[in-house]
């Protein structure tokens, strides 16, 4: 099967829509293929890939002269296709994608919130990641907002219009934004009867820090710096998503030994993530021991990291042109000799998880999220794996140096907690292959290239298959080498609303180990 | 029942001593600090974590002082989670302005005296984020800081070791 043999298809379907595609490239943001409509025509043509079994994958709006450009992606059986249209600034309205794909409603309102775009008939007129810290109609991405504008006072957000239940019985139980462990803020607002759930409200947004904004005039190092800082637990994946969004604008390719050095640090913090999600999910049903045990395992993990890096979590390690140092035959021989210790930790550990009947009873039906559900929001990563969505980037449309491995992906359909976990459990055994293969054959050369960025400017986009997931992330360049844009879209956009559904029914003490399953990123999502 | 057993004893007892002669970790320590105020604390002391934007690096690694290595429980310190438990506020992240009032709040639910630490670049001086229309930057900008763990983000060890030279500060 080659890439994007279906896009014949939906380009047949839009023009018995009578949408007219206006221009179409496929090297202008590749991998992607690029279609440029009419205004008018934006939200059927998200209706038409909606029927055609397209995922939605991510929107940004960036303000261009006399116009927005905004920029849609689709995405399907590993291919990604982005829509783009222009509208004049003097009067932002534009269809909303919502209606066909639940999964764009927060990002939508992100992009009003931020640009000041209206999608005329979102069905949610809220805000989302705007509290009450700037005017309604004062926009942070446009270019006449000052990155140093003072905020307004601080005050509780008391005027968001929650979601209300009324009747016997039922109660609400506000939590965050701080929450009861070391854990990031964020509100949860559950409406219940007695133990049960009938509702959760999540309102996201208290660790905005302005990314997309302070990227702005960054050069390709600086900008690699702040991607690393996106979400602490995926340094290493947004790094190299935006390392490679600039290197596509840029027209760069890292050398080989730099493609698969970042695939060993991206294999290493899948698993170190992995390792340390098992033993918390364990931990929220009370089952210390492996609480305790994987701790361990992800902690000697995190000294090998430290001892062969320089840093225990990665950070700063993925670099603009390629990877930021050559590991010594002693380190390599070092991380190698790591994998078979940990395999027959494993080995020893999983059989233990797996015949824990208490262990089960908490996990097994608790939690599902069904896979229509996972679905229509565009789930990814393990949350999807676990819910029959069978993504993984790596295999569907690998980028080097996956393109040389043999990449598989565990999926399973039961969409509860317990699917999640085993998710986990596998990725970790087949990061585990991958590592032996990439450090047995890791090429020679340089390590990294120059930076040398585009003359004229350039944009490009990044995708890379996080450990949550696919990670989409755009850069465009000006004129003189410094970013004028950057949207890095983490997979917890699409997670978070996920989790809101797959609480449903479920009891209140059930919700911990539900989010933990989930484990969605506050900072990744709030930006 | 006997693998867990089993598995248990033959990891053994992982927990490290803390290195001799450390460094000192904290910067910027405060009159309260100076005061003495942490010793009356001492054999027991009760953290509340705040997150105020950070990236979430700092808190990954603040969790880790719960593990085997590090367990940082026996030198009585311990996470709690309510502020009006705490004796000391563990703060991380540049202070985003959506978290601002939840910060001072906490802080304000925490009974006197009461210690904040920052922790973390960000928490110290902005980091990568500095001060902007999103942001507040360091926590000093918020609340009285009595003390600063530097570091992106700091060792487990570099924390565990800020910590308790502040208990003999
Ligand atoms: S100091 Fe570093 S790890 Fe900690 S919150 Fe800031 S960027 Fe993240």
């Amino acid at each position: 099967m080659s890439h994007f043999d279906w896009l014949s298809e939906l380009l047949a379907r839009y023009q018995d829509e009578h949408i007219l595609v206006r221009r179409g490239s496929a090297t202008a943001l590749a991998p992607a293929h690029l279609l440029e409509l009419d205004p008018e025509d934006w939200g059927r043509a998200a209706q038409v890939a909606a029927g055609y079994a397209c995922r939605w994958a991510g929107v940004w709006a960036e303000p261009r002269n006399e116009d927005f450009v905004i920029t849609a992606a689709l995405a399907r059986e590993g291919d990604h296709l982005l829509l783009r249209t222009r509208v004049p600034l003097s009067a932002p309205l534009l269809p909303s994608h919502t209606p066909y794909f639940p999964g764009a409603d927060r990002m939508e309102r992100h992009a009003q919130d931020m640009c000041g775009l209206v999608f005329s008939d979102h069905p949610d007129p809220r805000r989302w990641s705007r509290h009450n810290r700037w005017a309604p109609d004062s926009y942070p991405l446009r270019k006449d907002f000052a990155v140093d504008s003072a905020p307004l006072p601080a005050e509780p957000e008391t005027d968001y219009a929650y979601i209300q239940t009324q009747g016997a019985g039922a109660y609400e139980i506000p939590v965050g934004p701080v929450h009861a462990g070391i854990i990031e803020p964020g509100h949860f607002r559950f409406q219940a009867v007695g133990e049960t759930v009938l509702n959760l409200e999540q309102r996201l947004g208290y660790v905005h820090k302005g990314i997309e904004k302070i990227a702005e005039g960054r050069d390709a190092a600086g900008l690699a710096k702040l991607a690393g800082r996106i979400s602490g637990d995926s340094t290493v994946h947004h790094a190299w998503a935006a390392c490679m969004a600039m290197e596509r604008a840029a027209r760069l390719t890292p050398p080989p030994r730099a493609q698969a050095l970042r695939a060993v640090l991206a294999e290493r913090e899948r698993i170190a993530n992995h390792l340390g999600d098992i033993g918390a999910i364990c931990n929220d049903v009370a089952f210390a021991f492996a609480f305790q045990q994987f701790g361990r395992l992800r902690e000697l993990w995190l000294r090998d990291n430290a001892a062969c890096s320089g840093h225990r979590l990665l950070m700063d390690c993925v670099i603009p042109g390629g990877v930021a140092a050559d590991p010594t035959p002693e380190q390599i021989a070092r991380l190698r000799g790591a994998v078979d210790p940990l395999r027959r930790e494993l080995a020893e550990l999983y059989p233990i998880l797996d015949d824990h009947p208490s262990l089960e009873d908490r996990l097994a039906t608790t939690g599902i999220l069904a896979p229509e559900i996972a679905q229509r929001l565009g789930t990814v990563g393990y949350v999807g794996k676990a819910s029959g969505q069978d993504i993984d980037l790596r295999r569907d449309h690998p980028y080097a140096p996956y393109d040389r491995l043999h990449v598989t992906s565990p999926l399973f359909t039961t969409g509860d907690v317990e699917a999640r976990l085993k998710v986990r459990v596998q990725e970790i055994l087949d990061a585990l292959d991958l590592l032996v293969t990439l450090l047995d054959t890791l090429p020679g050369g340089p390590v990294n290239v120059p930076w040398q960025a585009p003359a004229g400017g350039g944009e490009g986009l990044g995708l890379v298959e996080g450990w949550r997931g696919e990670i989409l992330s755009y850069v465009r360049f000006g004129g003189d080498g410094r970013v004028t844009r950057f949207f890095p879209r983490d997979p917890s956009w699409f997670s978070w609303p996920a989790l809101e559904q797959l609480i449903h029914g479920n009891i209140v003490p059930d919700f911990p180990v539900c989010n933990k399953s989930v484990n969605g990123s506050y900072s990744g999502h709030d930006l | 029942m006997l693998r867990i057993l089993n598995k248990i004893w033959k990891t053994g007892l992982i927990t490290e001593d803390l290195p001799a002669g450390a460094d000192p970790v904290l910067e910027q320590v405060g009159a309260q600090l100076r005061e003495g105020i942490a010793r009356q604390f001492q054999g027991s002391l009760a953290i509340r974590q705040v997150d105020a934007g950070s990236c979430n690096g700092c808190e990954l690694e603040i969790h880790a002082l719960n593990n085997g290595y590090y367990d940082i429980e026996r030198f009585g310190v311990h996470f709690v989670a309510s502020p009006r438990h705490a004796d000391l506020l563990l703060v991380t992240g540049p202070v985003s302005v959506h978290m601002e009032s939840a910060l001072r709040r906490t802080w304000e639910a925490t009974p006197e005296p009461r210690l904040v630490v920052a922790a973390g670049d960000c928490a110290a001086c902005g980091g990568e984020f500095g001060c902007s229309y999103a942001s507040r930057g360091a926590v000093s900008n918020v609340l009285p800081v009595d003390a600063v763990i530097p570091g992106c983000p700091p060792s487990p060890l570099k924390l565990m070791q800020g910590i308790l030279q502040i208990l003999e500060t």
